[in-house]
């Protein structure tokens, strides 16, 4: 009994566990979302499921009703050979998907415009801008109105629309956080631009989306959002340190180098977003300039 | 310089894993090469398989390529999935980045240019020209040579492993990564080489497999009495010779670029990188149809055989096709939602792939039909079909999710993708070829293969499926991204190691293919197929023996109706073979053209890679030669006497008896 007793314990331990693991998933990355965006997106992925769902799940339990019903043995099953054409029924099957399509195809539409990467969100906080260069293989992040910047760590206050202006030093990169929703291309000679809103403070993942090489997996940078106070005393620290980055110490941190360690710049070259923008696509190094 | 960028360093004799599989691939290659000697086989092989211009033959010759390629992309797949299972937390598990990004791309390519294609190909070689009632394809020459072309791919992205290096830069070669500024080695010149070689065999397949259906089915066998196989396989091959000359386009751009220093696709002096990646997906979205479209043909040819029913709608299922033929040419850029495009351009791609789903619903519908009222007979490429309808439903479902462009901001690039181009690639794909390779088997040898063993390889890929994809599923929506070689996330490694079960259930499914096949032509004379029909088929190719005589047909059938054979059983209709008189057949004679052109395109492709350029200089002249000789060849073809023909047919008879 006692015996039965700590099976059944362990059971229950066991299944503690895997639902933790489950619910711990459930709560994190695009599941569970940290900011308007984020959240508009997962409502737009449960919605669109529920109503394929609908349709698709008698779809399948009929496969496998008809297949199992119809098996050659089933003597009180009625054999149709000659069954192959009803227009009443190509009605149907014609518009059942046509019908979720125009229904999903207008969520598109609007989805789309509605959660447009660079359209502005409505906040009672001004937007503060924040440059992004995808680099080999770390992010480099531009705070053009502190006048300061890091690498490998994004700082950002809550409840405040951050205006990203992004592009890459070399190959393309993805810039994704996946807590706070849409991820954008970042590309050479091209500017993107994205807005997003974190509304809880914590610390989340962001990451490469798109493979850029051998140190692509450690294009990982952890997400800091805090109050605004906390932001402001972010700032003034970096500010304090004495590294100001520039065109040749920019000249420097392209170099490609894995896994680096976050770290903050004093000041940042005014222009230096502009600069990294056109860098490559000058047909001579980058240092020549 | 006369070896180029050739020397030993090329050969990765530090690696024990490359050395390794190395020696297993010589060992084996030696045994065969050593058998096939020794047993006196090469005048056998030369004769019967490499130089034969049978569709027949050549159709088996590529199903065998992708079963053997198919083993090599599985062996990436595992290794993948094994990586991921270990590299969690600080770990890096026990393939470095510049291994482990070799992989993930040559998997890639590997498996949807090597197997998925080449298994497609030949199973619409072998069925198309004996569902159409005809002897043979339009070009028999040409489509041995497109088949050596395909082979000549193939041996190269082999050759990159043990020699060089394969491409790091994943299945499609974006670049500015796969320029030669970020990517100096010899990879991506060995994928871009075996591509181009490969998709001019495919090009030239495709222009034959199109003539062949339009030009050439049997009398009386117009559009509307074509089985639904080969109209699938006629949207399939108009999209490979609309969207293969892209392909080709694309990459000898990337080649300029990356040897005479253009800048197509440079972030430097003008180029532009994201054309490339429009060019690439405007073959890439019709590439996925040109797979899953003969797929869609075969289970269409199954459930209805297995039913014993015609298909039901068989007008809205050619409709059906067809649409998706012309529509799979609008859906480009929604592989690319997150460029930053704009919104009207977001939604009007992601409205036009939803569109998509229409006419693919409307086949899933069809099929169900077609399995009400039917009197279903559980064989395996039943079990193939009905595990696609249930699978495929679900890719389906997930790839309209990512169709919604504010939904892809979320899930592009994810693990989520990932689990759903191979809920589509397997689910649909491999389990359609491998449906229609159980169900042609028969025609093609005259026995058909175990059915134990048949229905416990799908067990095998379909719990296999399951678990390896499903985790993907959920790993997206955590925030997993693809192509990492470790993760710091510790929460996502237990269902990296439920992945890496299912990936050992899809190993035991392969192994039992391979084992179906022995143990199947060991007992051949138990499950030996003397009617030429072991299913009762409906369409034309059952109505000839297994296998079919090189001729196919003594005499061509009249076709007065869809499911031709199956209506001449009920006897509402006769092939009306016994009243056109029995005349010689003339067959094309077999051609060597095919082996030399593969050969001298494997030595052009090898001595372009490594910058051998007075190699590739021969090479060129050789291949010219081999097509100046076929040229002028003389013009021989071989006569069957009508004796030959009635001695054939008697013995098919006496089979019987």
């Amino acid at each position: 009994m006692q015996a039965g007793q700590t099976l059944r314990g362990a059971g229950r331990t066991s299944l503690t566990a895997v639902s933790c693991v489950l619910f711990a998933s459930c709560d994190r990355g695009v599941l569970g979302p940290k900011g308007p965006i984020g959240r508009a997106e997962k409502l737009i992925l449960f919605d669109a499921t529920a109503i394929m769902l609908a349709v698709i799940l008698p779809v399948i339990v009929l496969t496998l009703v008809f297949a199992w019903w119809y098996r050659a043995g089933n003597r009180r099953a009625r054999y149709l050979p000659d069954w192959e054409y009803s227009g009443r029924m190509e009605m149907i099957v014609w518009s059942i998907p046509t019908l979720v399509v125009l229904f999903l195809g207008g969520m598109a539409w609007i989805g789309s415009h509605d959660l447009d990467p660079p359209r502005p969100l409505q906040s009672q906080n001004p937007p503060l801008e924040i440059d992004v260069v995808s680099m080999d293989w770390k992010w480099l992040f531009i705070y053009p109105g502190k006048d300061v910047a890091a690498v490998n760590e994004l700082v950002v206050p809550v409840r405040t629309p951050i205006d990203f202006h992004l592009t890459s030093s070399s190959v393309m990169n993805s810039f994704f956080i996946p807590e706070l929703g849409s991820q954008i291309y970042t590309m050479a000679g091209m500017t993107t631009q994205l807005v997003l809103q974190a509304d809880v403070p914590g610390v989340y993942v962001g990451r490469s989306a798109q493979f850029s090489g051998d140190g692509f997996s450690d294009m990982q940078f952890n997400v800091r959002a805090v109050s605004t106070e906390d932001f402001d005393k972010w700032v003034a620290v970096a500010k304090q340190q004495t590294d100001p980055l520039d065109v040749s110490g920019y000249a420097s941190l392209v170099q490609p180098s894995h896994a680096d360690a976050p770290r903050t710049f004093s000041s940042v070259n005014p222009g230096l977003f502009d600069y990294a923008v056109m860098a490559t696509t000058m047909p001579t190094k980058a240092e020549s300039h | 310089m006369t070896l180029g960028k050739l020397s030993w360093a090329a050969i990765p004799f530090d690696q024990p894993i490359v050395m390794g599989t190395l020696a297993v691939v010589g060992l084996g290659v030696a045994s065969i090469l050593t058998l096939v000697t020794y047993k006196g086989w090469w005048a056998y092989l030369w004769r019967e398989w490499m130089t034969s211009v049978d569709h027949k033959r050549i159709g088996v010759m590529y199903v065998i390529l992708a079963l053997v390629m198919l083993l090599r992309g599985f062996a990436d797949a595992i290794m993948m999935r094994t990586q991921l299972a270990m590299a969690a937390g600080g770990a890096q598990g026990y393939l470095p980045p510049e291994h482990y990004d070799q992989i993930f791309s040559a998997h890639g390519t590997i498996m949807i240019f090597f197997v998925a294609m080449p298994f497609v190909v030949g199973l619409m070689n072998f069925a198309v020209p004996l569902q159409l009632g005809v002897r043979d394809v339009a070009f028999p020459v040409l489509n041995n040579v497109s088949f050596w072309l395909t082979a000549a791919g193939v041996l190269l992205v082999n050759l990159s492993l043990f020699v060089g290096e394969f491409a790091r830069t994943g299945w499609l070669a974006y670049p500015p990564l796969s320029e030669i500024a970020y990517s100096p080695g010899v990879g991506v010149d060995y994928y871009l080489w075996s591509l181009q070689i490969s998709g001019l065999g495919t090009l030239l397949s495709g222009i034959n497999l199109t003539t062949t259906i339009l030009k050439m089915r049997a009398p009386g066998m117009g559009y509307s009495r074509m089985p639904v196989f080969c109209w699938t396989a006629l949207a399939s091959n108009l999209l490979i010779v609309a969207a293969f000359p892209i392909l080709t386009a694309t990459f000898a751009m990337l080649l300029l670029d990356r040897y005479c220093g253009f800048h197509f696709f440079t972030n430097e002096a003008g180029g532009n990188p994201m054309m490339y990646i429009n060019l690439i997906w405007i073959w890439g979205h019709p590439e996925v149809y040109i797979l899953i479209l003969p797929a869609f043909g075969v289970f269409s040819e199954v459930v209805a055989t297995f039913s014993g029913k015609p298909l039901f709608g068989y007008r809205s299922m050619v409709m059906a096709t067809m649409a998706i033929c012309v529509l799979s040419f609008m859906v480009w850029l929604h592989h690319f939602f997150t460029m930053g495009a704009g919104a009207n351009v977001n939604a009007f791609f992601g409205v036009m792939t939803m569109i998509i789903a229409v006419p693919t619903g409307v086949k899933v519908f069809n099929w169900l039909f077609t399995l009400y009222g039917g009197r279903i007979r559980f064989t395996t490429p039943l079990y193939w079909a009905l595990g696609f309808m249930v699978t495929f439903l679900i890719g389906g479902m997930t790839g309209v999710l990512m169709a919604l462009p504010p939904a892809d901001f979320v899930l592009h690039n994810s693990l989520f993708l990932i689990a759903h181009f191979h809920n589509t690639a397997i689910g649909g794909v491999v389990f359609g070829v491998l449906a229609g390779y159980t169900y042609w088997f028969p025609k093609a040898f005259g026995f058909t293969l175990n059915e134990r063993l048949g229905k416990m390889i799908f067990w095998c890929w379909f719990i296999g499926f399951y678990l390896a994809f499903m985790p993907l599923y959920a790993l997206g929506l955590m925030g997993a991204t693809r192509r990492m070689q470790h993760y710091s996330d510790m929460s996502w490694r237990p269902w990296m190691l439920v992945a890496l079960c299912g990936a050992v259930f899809i190993f035991a499914g392969i192994a039992l293919t391979v084992a179906q096949l022995i143990v199947s032509i060991r007992q051949r004379d138990r499950h030996r197929d003397r009617t030429g029909d072991p299913w009762t088929g409906r369409t034309l190719e059952w109505s000839t023996t297994s296998p079919p005589p090189p001729w196919n047909f003594g005499r061509l059938p009249r076709v007065q109706t869809t499911d031709a054979h199956w209506a001449s059983k009920q006897g509402a209709a006769t092939l009306a073979s016994e009243s056109n008189e029995l005349t010689s057949v003339h067959l094309p004679c077999n051609s060597p053209t095919g082996v030399f052109l593969g050969f001298f395109a494997v030595v052009l492709g090898f001595a372009m890679i490594w910058h051998i350029y007075w190699l590739a200089a021969c090479a060129s002249l050789g291949a010219l030669a081999v097509g100046l000789i076929h040229a002028w060849r003389p013009e021989k073809e071989i006569e069957i006497a009508p004796e030959e023909i009635l001695a054939h047919e008697a013995r098919a008879v006496r089979g019987v008896a």
